[in-house]
């Protein structure tokens, strides 16, 4: 019983530990400034955790497999534990999961704790039953006013976020169901939701965030590489909530300029 | 010490609605808490297995059920999630097993508030009838999942299921609220109150520890969930808004102004968190009792782990923003909750340490109970090490909300904590029923199960780090989702065969009860209370006699003693303490 259940657990360990070796299934290719830094701190956690696993599994199969009761006359180590030890393990511990802690701090505050640049590219997006939308604000560099009551999802774009036609800033906003980003250039987001909680997730972009009723979220991040890239929602917000996808294109700034002055040209 | 003068002697009752419905007797209740956690692990896993067949193949036709439309899907897994989170992983360990010995492990007669223990079981059935009935009004159950955010929580015109099955839902958590703060209650006053003589705090099982730390959690937690699930059921039927600002849904604008749909999230994670350890602490004390007594060896470093409990239950209060850190809260609030939560994996890694130091140099006795003992520190350890990466508000950004926090707590709260009520299960079967479980059949049970959990729940974290994104009832929208079915179906036919072990499981309860093997007062040859009685244990648990306690709960292999276990109940020779 003892060797069945050492190679039990030993097997267990060895199974998962080559799927997360081998990257089978792995994080798709970043393509932000931000994603190379958390690869390389979701990698540093990983190597670590995945010592502890193999460390703590396989003791754990050796031990109830070397210390099984066979019917011996071998006396039993009578001890109730030892407190230089105890203190040795908490410390380690404690600096090792302290120490990682620490270590992806900064990338935390780059992301999240400063405003975007001067010159970054502002982008409106809201979350609805079960759409994303996209606003660019025109030449003005001012979103117009939006209106609750003018909500209307079944014509799509500009009605679908109330968009106040009366209001001057509002003539040249671009609203588009597919979000077109520059390359290389940071994006000053601004999320909203109009009905309950959506979550704007680009997996390439190693990009999420809560888009929620009542709240306007600015955030930012920098697409480092021209390509289409999905976008899922991750935030359950109903019975559409799986097929709330939508697409990223990013493209060079030439083609980025082109598509947006010629949906200006379209609104005029 | 308070004397068990305390407890209002109380006849054996004779009738039988008397002595097993409205029973006012501990074992009883305790037992009827177990049986109730059954019938709900049972239906709460058969909604499991349709979610699990729906994710394959989303067009079948099932018998009875026909086919599974997405609102259905999620209205499943509302159910399933609350289910087992409330009336199985809350009620089990807790209630059930905590019900049933905490008294006899401290030497008490009874629970200091009989009728109240009475009124806390009976309630918690209602609640969870309520909870079943929102299979069958019009538009189904919720599908606003079990953490229920709003505002798709509050809006009934928000989807199907958001009807009076929300109302539903919200009531029966309310009512478990109020029966497990009177459980709670209970719990706390028995352990301070009525133990036996020589029974200190330092001389109590682990898994009183244990119980009573749950029990402090509960009455800490479970009084936050009821205030939000009362304001919850207002804004939607009378207008408030707490939780709802203007809101636009389908191009109607609501009524509700300036409220916040981040309050819920704080209140129900204040709550959420505890409820974490709420299900896995009883676990980790019948893990230290189990391993204990089959390694025939003292549990290693006693005090640190009843410290490791009272710093994982103080600390589980300052720890739910990790729930929170894509929500829009704060960022930097988020390197406050992020540091707590790295630093309650110390405490657990202590508790980790500490069972692998029991069972080194032991003589380890490898009967399902403890075979189950040791699958809980796997899987404990297994589903622990997820933890560090969602800790991490940078980690979490590609994690969160995917399939890794599903096989994350799937692991370390759902299955660790299933495993613990297993291994409690064939460890105190023996006391409850007189008769010992199939030990073929409970190790046929245990190495399926084992593999199977793995074969589950293992693979979600893959499937999360490729940004598979959980709660969707189909993976057919998403192109990079699409790739990743093949590992969802081989998940599925892992869910069959483990589903279909559990009935070995049923099976072997109901025959044992019959059938089995008969068992002595003391089968496992261990130390605590429990097994110094009769079996079943008589009415007032000890038969007229008070149990006076002269040792500690795990003193196994004394040099010199002239048996490898000194009972807590030996005379006072024995060199110990």
């Amino acid at each position: 019983m003892g060797l069945a259940l050492l190679s039990i657990i030993w097997l267990i360990t060895f199974v998962s530990t080559y799927f997360f070796a081998a990257k089978t299934w792995w994080l798709p290719k970043g393509v932000t400034v931000a994603a190379p830094l958390i690869d390389h701190q979701f990698s540093f956690t990983y190597i670590v955790m995945g010592l502890v696993f193999v460390a703590a599994q396989s003791g754990l199969g050796y031990l109830v497999w070397k210390y099984r009761d066979r019917g011996q006359a071998r006396p039993v180590s009578y001890s109730h534990g030892n407190t230089k030890l105890e203190v040795l393990w908490t410390a380690l511990t404690a600096i090792l999961f302290i120490g990682l802690n620490l270590m992806g701090s900064p990338i935390w505050a780059a992301e999240r704790f400063e405003p975007a640049q001067a010159g970054a590219v502002p982008v409106e997006v809201t979350g609805m039953q079960f759409a994303w939308y996209f606003r660019y604000p025109g030449a003005d560099g001012k979103y117009g006013a939006t209106k609750p009551d003018l909500i209307d999802p079944s014509s799509g774009n500009e009605a679908a976020i109330g968009l106040d036609p009366e209001d001057a800033a509002a003539k040249d906003d671009v609203v588009t169901g597919t979000m077109f980003l520059p390359v290389n250039r940071q994006v000053d987001l601004s999320l909203r939701a109009v009905d309950v909680i959506h979550s704007f997730f680009v997996p390439s972009f190693r990009f999420k965030q809560d888009a929620v009723p009542g709240l306007i979220i600015q955030m930012h991040f920098t697409p480092t590489e021209v390509g289409d890239y999905e976008i899922a929602c991750a935030e359950l917000c109903g019975l559409g909530h799986y097929k709330m996808h939508g697409m990223v294109k990013v493209v060079s700034q030439a083609d980025f300029d082109k598509w947006l002055a010629e949906r200006e040209a379209a609104k005029q | 010490m308070a004397s068990t003068d305390l407890v209002h002697a109380h006849a054996a009752p004779q009738g039988f609605i008397r002595k097993y419905i409205f029973s006012l007797d501990h074992k009883v209740i305790g037992l009827q808490y177990y049986f109730l956690a059954l019938i709900a692990v049972f239906t709460g896993m058969f909604l499991s297995l349709l979610m699990r067949i729906h994710l394959i193949w989303p067009t079948a036709q099932l018998p009875l059920v026909g086919e599974i439309k997405p609102e259905t899907y999620l209205g499943l897994l509302t159910m399933h999630g609350t289910i087992m989170v409330f009336f199985v992983l809350t009620t089990a360990p807790q209630s059930g097993f905590g019900n049933y010995f905490l008294p006899i492990q401290i030497g008490a007669p009874d629970m200091a508030f009989p009728v109240l223990n009475m009124l806390s079981f009976w309630t918690t059935f209602v609640a969870f009838v309520v909870l079943i009935s929102a299979f069958f009004v019009g538009g189904g159950a919720p599908l606003h999942g079990w953490t229920g955010y709003a505002p798709l929580s509050a809006l009934p015109n928000a989807g199907p299921g958001q009807q009076l099955g929300a109302d539903l839902w919200i009531t029966s958590i309310a009512i478990f609220c109020v029966a497990s703060l009177m459980g709670a209650l209970n719990f706390i006053t028995t352990t301070l109150d009525l133990r036996a003589k020589g029974m200190t705090l330092m001389r109590m099982p682990l898994t009183v520890w244990a119980w009573f730390i749950t029990a402090i959690l509960g009455l800490l937690a479970f009084g936050v969930l009821l205030s939000a699930g009362i304001l919850l059921l207002l804004d939607r039927n009378l207008g408030t808004s707490f939780y709802v600002p203007l809101v636009v849904v389908n191009g109607q604008v609501m009524g509700h102004r300036g409220g916040s749909p981040l309050l819920w999230q704080h209140l129900f994670w204040f709550f959420g968190h505890p409820e974490v350890y709420i299900a896995i602490l009883p676990g980790m004390g019948v893990a230290s009792q189990l391993i204990s007594t089959f390694s025939r060896k003292p549990i290693f470093g006693y005090r640190a782990m009843v410290y490791a409990l009272m710093a994982i239950g103080f600390m589980g209060f300052m720890v739910w923003g990790h729930h929170m850190f894509m929500s829009g809260m704060s960022p930097y609030s988020a390197f406050a909750f992020s540091l707590m939560t790295m630093a309650i994996g110390v405490p657990s890694a202590i508790k980790t340490f500490n069972w692998l130091g029991t069972i080194w140099g032991g003589k380890v006795r490898l009967y399902s109970p403890m075979l189950f003992a040791i699958g809980f520190v796997s899987l404990f350890v297994s589903g622990g090490l997820s933890g560090p990466f969602l800790a991490q508000p940078v980690l979490d950004i590609p994690l969160h909300d995917t399939y890794f926090v599903v096989g994350h707590f799937h692991l370390i709260m759902g299955v660790a904590a299933i495993f613990g009520i297993f291994a409690a299960t064939y460890y105190w079967f023996p006391k409850m029923f007189g008769r010992k479980m199939n030990e073929t059949l409970a190790k046929v049970h245990f190495f399926v199960t084992l593999l199977g959990t793995y074969a589950i729940f293992m693979p979600m974290h893959y499937l999360g780090m490729a940004g598979q994104t959980r709660r969707y009832s189909q993976f057919t929208e998403v192109a990079y989702q699409t790739k990743l079915i093949p590992l969802q179906t081989f998940m599925t036919y892992a869910a069959f065969v483990t589903i279909a072990v559990q009935l070995v499981f049923l099976f072997n309860l109901f025959w044992s009860m019959k059938k089995g093997e008969k068992a002595s007062d003391n089968p496992w040859e261990a130390t605590t209370l429990e097994w110094t009685t009769a079996t079943p244990p008589p009415h007032d648990n000890f038969g007229g006699r008070t149990p006076v306690v002269n040792h500690g709960p795990y003193e196994y292999s004394v040099p010199g003693a002239a048996r490898d276990y000194t009972m807590q109940t030996d005379p006072a020779t024995a060199p110990v303490d």
